[in-house]
């Protein structure tokens, strides 16, 4: 009886792994299928893919490496200029984005002021609120100051970033206060204790949020095709999409750019995964 | 007098650095920059979308104030349209993106599948690539041929196949089915982190006391990540109405034929940028700001965290 019972267990214990299995292989498989069809592609002339879209069909006759030469000589090297624009304007957003928001977060998680609750709620709205319905009057008042198909432009608007903010008061609130105090008998001013103390105990939240804004940055879209107007200034993301004109020829482009520009931290994510996924969800509540 | 002079200005300095220095200033110089930030780049854009939707230009003319008029026009099918789709599309992405991911990250969490860590990341990288990256699949792979991918599938399932991005209704579906892809993962992660902190002895006493796998689930699983649920729901709500650039990667333009991929947010770039109508698409972007704050305030009300969180 004791045996059977168990038996029967272990074996519904089994269908129910050979199930949890399958079906989180499925969803894992779906969310890589992208990837392969479009490397796939990117062997192929473009055209194939605009006339025919994508298919099961692998015909491995003209594959070839052509797609991946136009990365250097497709007008001028233009491809790595965007790549260039979208490292610039990355270096220019996190760094800024981390400096900005690292301090006022440590502020609003370390200090009592008046107005601190406050100013933490209206970390929590613009958090709230959607950016894409302040696109028209950023883009008038980037215009305004003449920012418009700058570098500055594409990052003025977001050089506090509030999740950031949010994130590293999350952070800051479990260290221990009694360091500050320390600090300050030692003849340590408020600054000195920051940058002294502070920052490098926060060096595990400043590694989250640089991919958490990294990330953001090199994917943005909607903003940079606002502020960039002409091909030079334009970033990986506006510029792949701009080559998807009806009377363009420049879909074998398109192909290999649009491989190119996520292989590299496809590769870096899989060397780092932990600080990855922990950087991508740092925005969350539970920090 | 010139010795008294420079001892005042050194006092003077002294002054000012043990002000810059004392507990209660420095907290407001840290903090200046999202002062700053938020007084020029939030308060005043979103006052000046008030101020732009109350006015309205013809030609080269000025803007001449007129009243609720651009609010009345917005009373049009395109609008109308673009509306309904992004609520629609909030809804069925909220419906998949809260319960699939949860059911899944407890599978995780169980210890019951093979290579959890592999298929952890796998199903993470789609939240790394880029919309215009990965709409380019979807694109193609939705593609009216009948052997594109979709299509091929289509036939496997004994269906007829579908020019999917040329009507309303399989458009919503490639929509959906994308942004399901790009966030899956993540959510698993938000579900799977918060799993992992319920303590290993409520699952064993519930466990004694006779409950199964489902009432676990339902019991001790479900109310333990209520937090994150409330987390994902608020994240969800936002991606949802303020999606653009999915639709703006699958037609490679903001009008689609039809409005069949209309969003708010592509509404108000439209009208915005290709029409140069500012004050209609202020008063777009003022009622997609009214839409996100009531829901917000519904939502943060019924689940009652409002308090908690502030």
């Amino acid at each position: 009886m004791q045996t059977k019972r168990k038996m029967s267990q272990s074996a519904s214990k089994l269908t129910s792994s050979i199930f949890s299995t399958l079906l989180l292989g499925v969803f894992a498989l779906w969310a890589l299928t992208p990837f392969f069809f479009l490397l796939i592609s990117s062997f192929k002339p473009g055209q194939e893919m605009i006339r025919n879209g994508l298919q099961f069909k692998f015909d491995f006759s003209n594959y070839s490496l052509v797609n991946y030469a136009l990365l250097y000589t497709e007008r001028e090297g233009l491809y790595l200029r965007w790549y260039l624009n979208s490292f610039i304007i990355l270096a220019i957003q996190v760094v800024s984005g981390l400096f900005f928001s690292s301090l006022v977060g440590y502020a609003l998680g370390k200090y009592r002021f008046k107005g601190r609750n406050f100013l933490f709620i209206l970390v929590l709205v613009v958090m709230m609120i959607p950016i894409e319905i302040l696109i028209l009057p950023l883009y008038k008042q980037m215009d305004a100051f003449r920012l418009i198909n700058s570098y500055w432009g594409v990052v003025l608007p977001f050089v506090v970033p509030a999740t950031g903010v949010f994130f590293f008061r999350q952070y800051t609130m479990g260290l221990p206060s009694e360091l500050m105090e320390s600090g300050r008998l030692d003849g340590c001013t408020e600054y000195g204790i920051y940058f002294r103390i502070m920052m490098p105990l926060m060096l595990p939240a400043f590694g989250a949020m640089t991919i958490l804004l990294a990330m953001g940055s090199w994917n943005s879209m909607v903003w940079p095709m606002i502020v960039l107007r002409t091909s030079e200034m334009q970033t990986l993301p506006i510029g792949l999409q701009s080559l998807l004109t009806p009377y363009g020829n420049n879909y074998d482009l398109l192909l290999s750019g649009a491989v190119m520009s996520v292989l590299p931290i496809m590769v870096i994510f899989l060397l780092n995964q932990k600080s990855f996924i922990s950087g991508m969800t740092a925005g969350s509540i539970k920090g | 007098m010139t010795g008294k002079a420079s001892g005042r200005t050194a006092h003077a300095q002294r002054g000012l650095a043990q002000f810059l220095n004392s507990k209660n200033v420095v907290p407001y110089i840290f903090a200046a920059p999202f002062i700053v930030f938020f007084l020029i780049f939030f308060l005043y854009p979103i006052l000046y979308t008030g101020q732009m939707s109350l006015f309205s230009q013809r030609g080269f003319a000025p803007p001449q104030f007129s009243g609720f008029f651009n609010y009345q026009q917005l009373n049009n099918d395109y609008f109308l349209t673009a509306c309904k789709i992004s609520a629609q599309y909030t809804l069925l992405t909220c419906l998949i993106l809260i319960p699939v991911p949860l059911v899944l990250a407890n599978m995780l969490n169980s210890g019951s599948v093979k290579q959890a860590g592999v298929m952890k990341s796998a199903l993470f990288i789609p939240a790394l690539t880029s919309v215009v990256m990965a709409g380019l699949f979807f694109r193609y792979a939705f593609s009216a041929n009948q052997d594109a991918i979709f299509n091929a599938v289509m036939r496997f399932l004994g269906l007829p196949p579908q020019d999917w991005l040329a009507q309303q209704g399989t458009t919503m579906f490639v929509l959906v089915v994308f942004c399901c892809w790009k966030w899956m993962g993540v959510n698993v992660v938000y579900y799977y982190s918060a799993l992992q902190s319920i303590p290993a002895d409520l699952f064993e006493s519930a466990r004694i006391d006779g409950a199964n796998a489902f009432k676990q689930f339902i019991y001790i699983t479900i109310p333990s990540v209520r937090q994150t649920i409330i987390y994902v729901l608020t994240i969800s709500i936002y991606g949802g109405f303020s999606m653009f650039a999915e639709s703006f990667t699958l037609f490679n333009s903001a009008r689609t034929p039809g409005d069949i991929g209309a969003t708010v947010v592509s509404y108000i770039y439209s009208q915005g940028f290709n029409r140069n109508n500012f004050g209609l698409a202020s008063a777009a972007g003022i009622v997609l700001l009214l839409i996100v704050l009531i829901i917000n305030i519904i939502q943060l009300y019924f689940t009652k965290s409002f308090s908690k969180e502030v």
